[in-house]
């Protein structure tokens, strides 16, 4: 399963700061809620369902976005795979 | 409960306020209406991508500009450079508010005697006029400023075949400061050959001298190339009083003001470089006036500005048709609109803004059009909201020259409409269609669809 390194700071105001690289980011509201799933260790499925319940965007259509979303996190290295229980 | 809108999720690296090639963050404002009119509504009726022009827009330039020169200047008149766009429409609003008509080829003089302009008040320019061109507008007493000896010498012959004596001017080309300097068109002043050309025609008596023409060049953003321009065709038009008795009837400056979009590649943006109206008409008038011409002799001032007078009255509106990651991670957004119906945005960075609000965050976008070629980049770099498949996009200033220089390929040119003054929108131009595009197109015997088949 797919987890958010658990070294990365993130900010209620929107920042995120990976300590191993000094870099910081900034998100807008819904990569915060995504990024607070993930630290959460909310399966994809389960961040699918909070999102569509909250916002209006069906979940086809939040699959194409989030996917892209995850490749940037995949790019700033922000994420770790950990092996299913 | 109502669902909150949904804006797709964005994790941006942050550059300790370096500014990037895609320049400093600014907060980027919708604009989802155009005189009061909804973006969404006018594209649901009228389909994207869509043109659109503010009648009320293209009316107050023209009169801001009217004003400007004329309080300066005791005789002002404008005429209408009807290759930055000769949509009937278009001309007709410039020629309601009193300009005349320049045009530079056969097909655009027949546009404005269809459009209704007098002979007298249609300005006959460029390289190409064809000998039936010519007669017609020698007997329609049209402005003919000749471009070149070439030209000058079939004029005198038509005049001695007795078409009529044809009303004159030529267009000199010179140096203002500007680079390049514009000098394939008409006659060198520095050099002599203006005075060549004009000697030629005032010893002939066969044409009538009644202006002297220059148009430096376009975007000019150096007001104080036209005081030069205009000092130096004073001296002309001295002389030629002083050597012939002539005086000149008027002195044309051409077009070539800026209008406020930003040049590729420039540091300042266009809003901020662009002079105004203002500085261009205090250089020209105090040049005149300034001259040694005399006050009673004082010719009319003839400008031909055009896209400084459509380019703000112009919007292409459009839809995102996809959204993808470069292999660099950068963003890459698809919209339907391409270089063939944006044909400025290969010397413009044209400004492109979202038609929904949206919220402050954006990305390094680099804005595609829909033709499958590289070439098709409507922007490189644009710092751009988070749009998502069919959000709908505006691109401002537009007005000049896109709707005489586009392309049709791979898809039908689409609708362009005007918003009248009071809020009231009519379709200037239909979207092509299949019929339109293949009236022109004839089929060999041999190649019609049974006989291919049977092969
Ligand atoms: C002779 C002449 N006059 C006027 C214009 C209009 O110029 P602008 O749109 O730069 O004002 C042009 C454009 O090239 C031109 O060639």
């Amino acid at each position: 399963m797919i987890r958010l390194k658990k070294n990365i700071a993130v900010s209620d105001t929107g920042f995120v700061f990976d300590p191993s690289t000094g870099e910081s980011f900034t998100v807008n509201e819904t990569g915060m809620k995504i990024i607070g799933y993930l630290k959460e260790g909310k399966s994809s499925e389960e961040i699918t369902s909070l999102i569509t319940q909250e916002y209006n965007i069906d979940p086809l259509s939040f699959e194409k976005y989030s996917q892209d979303f995850m490749d940037m996190l995949k790019q700033y290295d922000m994420l770790e795979y950990e092996k299913e229980v | 409960m109502e669902k909150k809108p949904f804006e797709r999720p964005l994790i941006k690296r942050l550059n300790a306020g370096m500014p990037s090639k895609f320049g400093m963050h600014t907060h980027i404002e919708a604009l989802t209406e155009i005189d009061g009119l909804k973006v969404e509504d006018l594209v649901a009726e009228h389909g994207s991508p869509l043109y659109v022009l503010s009648e009320r827009i293209l009316r107050k330039t023209y009169r801001d500009a009217y004003n400007v020169f004329s309080t300066r200047y005791p005789r002002v008149q404008f005429a209408w450079s009807y290759k930055t766009n000769y949509l009937d429409a278009v001309c007709n609003v410039f020629h309601q508010e009193g300009a005349w008509a320049e045009v530079v080829s056969g097909f655009e003089y027949e546009k404005a005697v269809r459009n209704g302009v007098p002979g007298s008040r249609i300005i006959f320019n460029g390289p190409d006029k064809q000998e039936e061109d010519l007669k017609l507008a020698i007997q329609n007493g049209s402005l003919i400023h000749i471009d070149h000896f070439d030209e000058l010498y079939l004029l005198l012959e038509l005049a001695e075949k007795g078409t009529g004596k044809p009303k004159v001017a030529i267009r000199i080309n010179m140096d203002t400061g500007i680079y390049p300097q514009w000098d394939r068109f008409g006659f060198n002043y520095e050099n002599g050959e203006a005075w060549e050309a004009l000697n030629r025609i005032l010893l002939s008596e066969k044409m009538e001298l009644v202006g002297l023409h220059t148009h430096i060049g376009t975007y000019i953003l150096t007001a104080d190339a036209y005081r030069i321009a205009a000092s130096k065709l004073a001296i002309l038009a001295t002389g030629i009083e002083r050597k012939y008795g002539k005086v000149i009837r008027y002195i044309d400056i051409g077009g070539g003001f800026a209008s406020k979009n930003t040049l590729k590649g420039a540091y300042i943006p266009g809003t901020d470089a662009a002079p105004s109206f203002e500085e261009y008409a205090d250089a020209v008038s105090s040049a005149l006036i300034k001259s040694d011409i005399k006050p009673e002799n004082l010719p009319l001032l003839v400008l031909e500005t055009g896209r400084a007078l459509v380019d703000d009255a112009g919007f292409l509106l459009g839809t995102v048709l996809a959204n993808k990651r470069l292999a660099d991670g950068r963003r890459a957004t698809i919209a339907d609109i391409g270089v063939n119906l944006l044909f400025t945005s290969f010397w413009y960075q044209h400004e492109v803004l979202p038609a929904q609000e949206v919220s402050q965050h954006t990305e390094d976008t680099t804005l595609y059009g829909p033709l499958c070629m590289n070439i098709d980049v409507i922007r490189d770099a644009i710092d751009f909201p988070l749009l998502k498949k069919g959000d709908h996009i505006v691109i401002k200033r537009i007005g000049a020259y896109n709707m005489t220089q586009w392309l049709q390929f791979i898809t039908y040119r689409p609708r362009v409409v005007m918003i009248d003054e009071s809020g009231k929108v009519h379709v200037i131009r239909e979207r092509e269609d299949l019929e339109h595009l293949i009236r022109l197109e004839r089929i060999p015997a041999h190649l019609k669809s049974d006989d291919a088949r049977k092969k």
